[in-house]
């Protein structure tokens, strides 16, 4: 018979250990790249397109809430497997934006930048990108993670500093689970 | 080589497993129960919006893990696909010392009279199993007292002017009404209708040795910070191990029953923790995996004597695999519904689960249990924007100002819907997983409709300024109140387990769990399979005296 919480507060303690010797190494490959999966460019774009499908107004949108940090996180982890998906889809999005408007997602106004994305839902955007994974799939996901990024838990790097939350007036509780400093799960 | 003979193993550590340990132990049998999941704490309570047991967007949180427990799914067209198990469509529960009670939201409803009897009351429609259950509900009354006081439930239905007939009233009282409570109540009494306090298996005061509840935000589809949910995990799973009688080993799978050169269960081969293969052997086993696992299990103990599998001589071991089609409607309000004070859903009715014209049953309403905001996303009226400047204005403005009310049809069985063994994908053990397949009965799309109208006018009545209805699509039920999938009955031909949950042609083969049911009732299933437990133990007990 095993109790969890055992096994949990060891796996713990390797985790803090680990964390403790990698951390410099980490740091350091955070100064030349500063994301997990996504590129610069990559990251520019997706920063573009969530900030579009929640815009910043009295309230900070996806990208002020760390949307992006959450969807790199999650795609080396619980998201894994939609990998290429972005690293397809986010290049697609870009040819769709220069075939459409002559730039590049992210360099687009406001107002164009949503008529790709209004191309993309209707499955309609331009580009041989789609032919293996259809614009509308690609754009569902992009809405979907971005939901989770913003208005999820902080613990997962988007909602920062509980924005939604406090955005929708729900205030965050004392305690949430004692386990919350449990580094090893996802 | 087998472990030391035990008298009992129990494959499953759920609402019904649990049960059944504690009254064998008690009674003095030696029990092993395997539990494939683990053994969570109330420090495991982790509340991530993200990862529960409700919303999977990053995975179960109670089990089973994506990684080693696929299944397939066979839609309506033939495609199959595989699917992970925190994806849409797998029909998950848990996986966990508790099973679905450790997370649930913890409604604890009897089954009505007519609930045992929905053939001879309404008729079959055509395409439809439906049949009566062997037992009524004069048989299980003493039983779900004994679930009631054994478990813990508060609430109050003496309102509930439909409800059975019970002997005691309820352990608990009810907690004190949240603003949705306060604003349904009067508008339900204007529409003449009958609205009561949910009796709920929650501590309201402190019971059991355990302390009252919080009333926090984070409770369907979590585990509980302060132990006052009441599952089996803490409950009888304690009990029957403070009785010395019972040894629960977890992260233990089972991969079939075994059986001897005459046909008798001899006992079960199963994955320990470290992946080896054992056998337990054990004068009886009891099989309490929920209605899909316990189905796969009779189905992947295929022998000589036994080739399509346990109690499967007339292929009915899988079949009418039903849960509940959720149907109601969403309405916006002028004032503030929202007071933070959970777990949210508090006031029922009972005056649609029969007698609705031209139907057979119906279902229960209630308002909802609290939508968490990332919940809340998926809440708009037909046609609103999913995305932009309107999506979040839309958040903003009614995430406070909303409410639900919803409820359980009782399905008509379906032979078709069921589970089998898939011919070629295996999970980490390299057991052929389930493979699930069929759709709903177009009477339950019928009655799903008529309850969300229903639904709707409450919400109007209560002042909702705009109002939809949520009716699902026809595919397949299951999920957390899979049930059906191996029917009681008298005929063993067309029927898995006796009306004491013996599987027909054996005499110490048992499955206790939600797949008994013939029908599920027009509510949550976790007490009527709680009850179940309680009765087929008294039986086994008796059984097992007599032999001795
Ligand atoms: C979020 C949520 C909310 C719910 N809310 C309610 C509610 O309000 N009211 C209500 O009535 N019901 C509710 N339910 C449903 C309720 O939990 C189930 O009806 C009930 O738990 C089913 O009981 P069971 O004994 O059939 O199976 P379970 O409780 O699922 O137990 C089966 C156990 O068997 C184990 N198992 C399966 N296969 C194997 C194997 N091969 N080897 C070893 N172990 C195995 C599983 O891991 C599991 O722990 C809810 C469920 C969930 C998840
Ligand atoms: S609402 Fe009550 S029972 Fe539910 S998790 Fe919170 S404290 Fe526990």
């Amino acid at each position: 018979m095993k109790k969890t919480g055992k096994v949990r507060r060891r796996r713990f303690l390797k985790a803090a250990v680990v964390a403790a010797v990698a951390g410099p190494t980490i740091a350091c490959q955070r100064a030349s790249s500063p994301w997990r999966f996504l590129t610069v460019e990559e990251a520019r774009t997706l920063e573009a397109v969530c900030g579009r499908i929640i815009p910043a107004d009295q309230d900070p949108g996806a990208p002020g809430a760390g949307v992006v940090d959450f969807i790199d996180r999650q795609l080396t982890g619980f998201h894994r497997r939609h990998q290429q998906s972005y690293r397809d889809g986010l290049a697609g999005l870009d040819q769709a934006a220069t075939a459409l408007h002559g730039k590049r997602f992210a360099d687009l106004p406001a107002k164009q930048q949503d008529a790709v994305l209004a191309a993309m839902e209707k499955n309609q955007a331009p580009g041989a990108a789609w032919k293996q994974l259809p614009a509308r799939q690609f754009f569902d996901l992009v809405v979907s993670h971005t939901m989770q990024g913003y208005y999820g838990d902080p613990r997962h790097g988007g909602n920062r500093d509980a924005v939604s939350w406090t955005m929708l007036g729900v205030p965050a509780s004392p305690i949430r689970g004692r386990a919350k400093y449990d580094l090893t799960k996802t | 080589m087998s472990l030391p003979k035990v008298n009992a193993v129990i494959v499953g550590a759920g609402a019904g497993g649990g049960i059944v340990a504690k009254e064998l132990a008690e009674a003095g049998l030696r029990v092993v129960v395997l539990e494939r999941g683990k053994w969570y704490t109330p420090f495991d309570c982790r509340k991530d919006s993200l990862r529960n047991q409700r919303t999977t967007a990053l995975g179960n949180a109670f089990g089973p893990d994506d990684e080693r427990h696929p299944r397939v799914l066979v839609d309506a067209q033939g495609r199959e696909r595989i699917l992970r198990a925190s994806e849409g469509g797998y029909q998950n529960n848990a996986a966990c010392v508790g099973g679905g009670t450790l997370s649930y939201g913890a409604m604890a409803w009897r089954f009505m009279e007519k609930d045992f009897r929905m053939r001879s009351t309404y008729g079959a429609p055509e395409g439809s199993s439906l049949e009566d259950w062997p037992i009524s509900y004069d048989d299980l009354e003493p039983y779900y007292e004994k679930a009631e006081w054994e478990i813990g439930v508060s609430g109050d239905d003496s309102n509930n002017v439909f409800r059975a007939p019970r002997r005691k009233p309820l352990p608990m009282p009810p907690a004190s009404p949240n603003r949705e409570y306060e604003i349904l109540k009067p508008a339900a009494k204007r529409l003449g209708l009958h609205p009561f306090d949910i009796p709920m298996l929650r501590n309201t005061v402190p019971y059991g040795g355990r302390p009252a509840c919080m009333r926090c935000r984070w409770c369907v589809g979590f585990a509980c910070e302060v132990d006052a949910k009441c599952g089996t995990q803490n409950t009888v799973v304690p009990k029957a191990l403070a009785t010395k009688n019972c040894e629960l080993r977890t992260e233990c799978t089972a991969k079939e029953i075994l059986t001897d050169d005459r046909g008798r269960v001899r006992g079960v081969a199963y994955f320990d923790s470290d992946d080896r293969l054992r056998e337990q052997s054990a004068d009886l086993v009891v099989v309490s995996c929920a209605a899909i696992e316990s189905a796969r299990l009779l189905l992947n103990s295929k022998s000589r004597l036994f080739p399509t599998g346990l109690g499967n001589r007339y292929d009915w071991v899988g079949r009418n695999l039903q849960g509940h089609t959720y149907t109601g409607a969403v309405g916006l309000f002028e004032q503030e519904t929202y007071d933070d004070l959970g777990p949210g859903a508090q006031i029922a009715i009972c005056d649609y689960n029969h007698g609705n014209p031209g139907l057979r049953g119906g279902g229960l309403l209630c308002n909802e249990f609290i939508r968490l905001p990332y919940q809340f996303v998926a809440v708009r009226p037909p046609g609103a924007a999913r995305w932009g400047a309107a999506h979040k204005e839309f958040m903003r403005k009614w995430y406070r100002r909303s409410m639900a009310t919803h409820g359980p049809i009782q399905e008509m069985p379906v032979f078709t819907a069921r589970v089998q063994v898939d011919p070629v994908v295996k999970d980490h053990w390299g057991i052929p997983v389930a493979r699930l397949s069929g759709d709903k009965h177009p009477h339950s799309l019928e009655l799903a409709a008529f309850l969300a109208g229903r639904a709707e006018a409450w919400l109007k009545e209560a002042g909702a300024i705009e109002t939809w209805k949520r009716i699902p699509g026809p595919g397949l039920s299951g999920g957390q109140h899979q049930a059906g999938t191996c029917r009681m009955g008298n005929d063993p031909k067309i029927s898995v387990v006796d009306k004491y949950c013996r599987v027909h042609d054996f005499d110490n083969l048992y499955v206790i769990d939600g797949s008994v049911h013939v029908t599920n009732g027009g509510f949550n299933p976790v007490l009527t399979i709680m009850a179940i437990a309680y009765y087929a133990s008294d039986h086994l007990k008796k059984q097992w005296k007599g032999r001795a």
